[in-house]
């Protein structure tokens, strides 16, 4: 479905230091730097997946973003998108795709937003039976019967980006691009979000590429993540591996009567102690959870434990240490 | 087409949705109409030669150029344009499966339509009744009128076609403010706006036949009230036509090239 082959794209980025000088200068000669915002990617992805694109700050995703949707025309390398090249064939790709810029707005700001949605059914040419059918989709599972009516400029953040996602699916798109979709929503409008895009990759089998910073958006939506940093492509593959290859660590929290004999146990860190509480890190590759938990019980009163997995949020942090981006 | 004329709907409700701002309009417009008129019955009370153009035809003049301003004004723009280029919003349009030069000439078209619907009314028939000298007069015949329409719709399309490229000069200075100062200050005084043409000194007559901007506003006008005979002005039309395809063409090309090295910044 998506193919993409050895993508590069630069930009070049005029540079000049601060102060008044330098801004003279830069009058009559600007220096110029090449920035290499994408080093030969390759990757494809298959009808009906969801995929996580994660990766630090400029590092590289709304530029791939640009070029999967035909916006941007990259320096080097093959992409076929369904059969085109998106920014060749641009007027007949992009009616098969729906993109969601964070950043940006497409809805006009004056008008209630159901007249851009009308707009938009005659921009893509959806005929009405179909228009109708979609639109009373979308108000359902997005919640928009309230705020259709309301103008654009009176909605908030979360209410705009809802009625962002419906109208990049008014023509009923294969291939939908989230970039950022998540960005400033609260935790309620994060959640129906997410849960919207399950909805239609399941009933509807849209492709969909994501791009975020929040975790949880990928641990909800995606199973499978590509990780980028510095314009190079670091990790394509599922998410469990990744948690696998680098999630080693987890966390026991025990509560327990009265205890001062040490708990050190072989393969564990004690992260905090008090003679009634102590919480421990484990390394599984070293020792098992099981055991820790039976040599635990051996040596003090138990009364609660628990155990955590290391959050996502941490393994990403350490993924992009150890791939220094 | 269908996308052009619901592109002109959704324009048409936004500019009823500014309604005080319409009213204003018309009446900064009326108190423009008067000041030109006044200025130019005083020259002409003094004046020891035949002028080119008559009081009367002056008049009707300014009137069309008042009801009709929203057709023939270069600085009369589409802010969401400019904002669209500059903020980076371009990236959706970019994905639409629409041609970007004919749908953003539709949007400028749809805005310059309904903005001069909802004016043109009351400053013609509000002009029609005024006391005399002041008042707007009909054209001699049917047919004048007709072939007024005609041009005047023609200078609508070819005015669109030369402000777009105020917009795509945008894409390469990414602030409008030069190009709008530019092209509004010589487009408005080669179209006859500040002096009607026939007033001006020959030397710059010859100029401002040579330019386009003539045939958006100071032609129909004159057509209106007969100072252009209809067999000129019937040749008239053909020079409109000529130039409205050259500049879509020339349009059409500048926008491609612009779009090639757009880049989209940021996130």
């Amino acid at each position: 479905m998506i193919k993409l082959d050895s993508i590069t794209k630069s930009f070049k980025v005029a540079k000049r230091s601060t102060g008044l000088l330098q801004a003279t200068k830069a009058l009559f000669y600007r220096e110029h730097t090449i920035v290499e915002a994408l080093n030969d990617i390759s990757f494809t992805i298959n009808p009906g997946e969801i995929v996580g694109y994660i990766g630090p700050n400029g590092a590289g995703k709304s530029t791939t973003i640009k070029i999967m949707s035909g916006i941007l025309v990259p320096d080097g390398g093959k992409c076929s998108i369904m059969g085109f090249t998106p920014w060749k064939n641009r007027v007949e790709y992009v009616k098969n795709i729906g993109v969601v810029f964070g950043q940006r707005s497409q809805l006009w700001w004056d008008v209630p937003v159901i007249d851009s949605f009308e707009l938009l059914k005659d921009i893509y040419n959806v005929p009405t039976q179909e228009y109708k059918k979609t639109l009373d989709l979308l108000i359902e599972t997005l919640e928009l019967k309230d705020i259709i009516n309301s103008p654009v400029r009176q909605l908030s953040l979360g209410q705009r980006m809802r009625c962002e996602i419906a109208a990049s699916l008014i023509h009923n798109p294969q291939i939908l691009f989230l970039d950022e979709p998540t960005i400033g929503l609260d935790a309620v409008s994060k959640i129906a979000v997410r849960q919207f895009i399950k909805t239609i990759n399941q009933e509807k089998g849209v492709t969909v590429v994501l791009t975020t910073h929040d975790m949880n958006d990928i641990e909800a939506l995606a199973n499978r993540v590509i990780l980028i940093g510095k314009g190079s492509l670091l990790y394509d593959g599922k998410l469990e591996e990744l948690r696998k290859r680098f999630g080693t660590h987890k966390t026991i929290t025990a509560d327990y009567r009265k205890n001062t004999i040490s708990i050190d146990i072989p393969g564990t860190t004690i992260l905090h102690w008090t003679p009634e509480h102590a919480v421990l890190s484990i390394d599984t590759e070293q020792i098992l959870t099981s055991d820790v938990i039976t040599q635990l019980s051996n040596k003090v009163d138990l009364i609660d434990v628990t155990i955590e997995s290391q959050p996502i949020e941490d393994i990403i942090v350490q993924l992009y240490k150890e791939f220094k981006i | 087409m269908k996308v052009y004329a619901s592109v002109l709907k959704l324009r048409l409700l936004i500019g009823m949705q500014y309604r005080s701002a319409a009213l204003a309009g018309v009446a900064t417009q009326f108190f423009w109409g008067f000041i030109s008129i006044m200025v130019f019955e005083a020259f002409y009370e003094f004046t020891a030669v035949t002028p080119p153009i008559s009081l009367k035809e002056l008049i009707t003049y300014i009137w069309l150029q008042q009801a009709f301003l929203a057709f023939i004004m270069l600085w009369f723009r589409d802010n969401e344009l400019f904002d669209l280029i500059t903020s980076g919003n371009i990236a959706y349009e970019l994905c639409r499966p629409t041609d970007l030069y004919g749908f953003w000439f539709a949007k400028l078209l749809a805005q310059r339509l309904s903005s001069a619907l909802l004016r043109c009314y009351p400053i013609l028939l509000v002009a029609f009744f005024l006391p005399k000298p002041y008042n707007m007069t009909l054209p001699p015949n049917v047919i004048t009128f007709i072939l007024f329409v005609i041009t005047l719709l023609l200078g609508l399309l070819l005015l669109v076609a030369i402000s777009m490229f105020l917009y795509i000069s945008v894409f390469v200075t990414l602030s409008p403010m030069g190009s709008l100062l530019i092209f509004g200050v010589l487009g408005e005084f080669f179209a006859g706006l500040i002096i009607p043409i026939p007033l001006m000194p020959l030397w710059l007559q010859k100029i401002a036949y040579v330019l386009p901007f003539r045939w958006t506003a100071d032609f129909p006008f004159r057509v209106y009230s007969g100072h252009i005979a209809q067999s000129d002005a019937i040749i008239g039309v053909f020079i409109q036509l000529g130039y409205l395809l050259g500049l879509l063409w020339l349009g059409k090309l500048a926008l491609n090239s612009v779009l090639k090295r757009v880049v989209v910044q940021g996130g």
